[in-house]
């Protein structure tokens, strides 16, 4: 099915409305099985932490998709600016961090 | 790899186009074209309502399930339809839309959906034709979607996409149900498919040549297959289904092309898809107010929760 539902020409599309905004949003992260990290699954919206993992329940892990729930507010995310990011990740020049750099001879076996 | 070769990109512009050339995915904090946020806005919140107003057509069956099998089934799928609308709803909100603002749109009618739901649900063979095909159409589409190139939605579409397969075998499962019973049945079914065959080809949209959005879609790698070639793909998996089931397709000018190794089928009735499209269908009206109607009467119970939670921290606080 195409969800671009075409428009009639002179038609506008808003992508803004100046309605008020109603539950904080937070973010979904779910643990899969014991012995795996919790992982983010996605967000919802919710009025307080309680009902925010019920609805994560629900929303989230339908069909055994996870052991456990963690929510969090979406405002209590913190992340580098994408501009600033790159000179973050600079470990690319460090080569001598990876294993691999080291030339090992065969003899020597599984190292 | 590709971090050395976007490193070197200075402007936003131009680690846009090395993502979307190396089929990296674009993410929310990326830079990207103002054009392409609009359009993703556009067609993910459209694919939202989609799944929210589509609850309504099914929701009228549940109360008169013919088991308590199909009961139970039908309820879960319509609360699959709510999880995937809300998946959606998320996926629009990274790129700067709210959901209260995308809900206001919608009830405002500043936002469509698709048009399949303005079609009326008259027999409980309509689960099963839903099912199969509108569902199966839907598969179509977003089997492509899982490829598109903004990461957010690619992943609904991945999760949507495992759980949508339950919809349409349960759905082939109904009418193949009716169809082995007796004729009154196997007539009833036959009626839901003559009913939703040709909407269901509709679900695609236009014709390639009419479509505005396509070809920019294409190259922003949204849309990886046109319409008429997903319609294609869509006729050619579901005519062999129909002969098992035992029904026919109400199309005289179906038929097998061994030429072009595909099923030929007749001319879609394009006038009847526009005059849905503007709000004419027989239940663009009732599927709209429904909505707006439930929104509004359980308004209290929005504000009630937050007034809860305001008392509840300013409690925690003293």
């Amino acid at each position: 099915m195409s969800y671009d539902v075409p428009h009639l020409p002179g038609e506008q599309f808003d992508t803004s409305s100046d309605v008020r905004h109603g539950y904080p949003m937070w973010e979904v992260f779910v643990r899969q099985r014991r012995g795996l990290s919790h992982v983010h699954s996605g967000s919802l919206h919710a009025p307080d932490a309680e009902t925010a993992l019920q609805a994560a329940r629900d929303v989230y892990t339908r069909r055994q998709e996870g052991v456990s729930i963690w929510v969090v507010p979406s405002s209590e995310i913190h992340a580098f600016e994408p501009d600033e990011a790159i000179d973050y990740y600079e470990a690319s020049e460090k080569v001598y961090r990876h294993a691999t750099h080291y030339e090992i001879p065969d003899e020597v076996g599984q190292m | 790899m590709i971090d050395q070769t976007l490193a070197q990109r200075t402007s936003g512009e131009e680690r846009f186009a090395t993502l979307l050339e190396a089929e990296e995915k674009i993410e929310p904090t990326d830079w990207m074209p103002d054009g392409y946020r609009k359009n993703l806005i556009r067609q993910i919140a459209q694919h939202a309502h989609s799944e929210i107003i589509g609850m309504q057509p099914e929701g009228n069956w549940i109360t008169r399930a013919p088991t308590l099998r199909r009961k139970a089934i039908l309820m879960a799928k319509v609360q699959d339809e709510a999880g995937h609308g809300l998946y959606l709803y998320s996926a629009a909100e990274t790129l700067g839309i709210s959901r209260d603002e995308m809900v206001d749109l919608l009830h405002r009618g500043r936002h469509k959906y698709s048009s399949i739901f303005n079609y009326p649900t008259l027999t409980w063979a309509d689960m099963g034709a839903i099912g199969w095909l509108v569902d199966g159409a839907a598969i179509t589409n977003q089997v492509m979607l899982t490829r598109c190139s903004y990461g957010p939605y690619a992943r609904a579409m991945v999760r949507i996409c495992k759980e949508e397969s339950f919809h349409q075998r349960q759905g082939y499962e109904i009418l193949l149900t009716l169809c082995r019973g007796t004729p009154e049945q196997k007539a009833m079914a036959q009626d839901a498919v003559d009913r939703w065959w040709w909407p269901s080809l509709m679900m695609f949209g236009p014709p390639d040549a009419d479509s505005s959005h396509t070809e920019q879609s294409m190259a922003w790698k949204i849309k990886r297959v046109s319409n008429d070639e997903l319609r294609q793909q869509f006729v050619d998996m579901t005519v062999p289904q129909a002969e098992y089931l035992g029904v026919t397709l109400p199309d005289p000018d179906l038929r097998w092309n061994e030429e072009r190794g595909h099923y030929d089928f007749g001319e879609i009735d394009w006038e009847e898809f526009w005059n849905v499209v503007q709000g004419n269908g027989p239940m663009n009206r009732e599927r709209l107010e429904n909505k707006r109607e439930a929104w509004e009467e359980n308004a209290w119970v929005r504000e009630a929760a937050l007034a809860y939670e305001a008392k509840r921290s300013r409690k925690v606080a003293v």
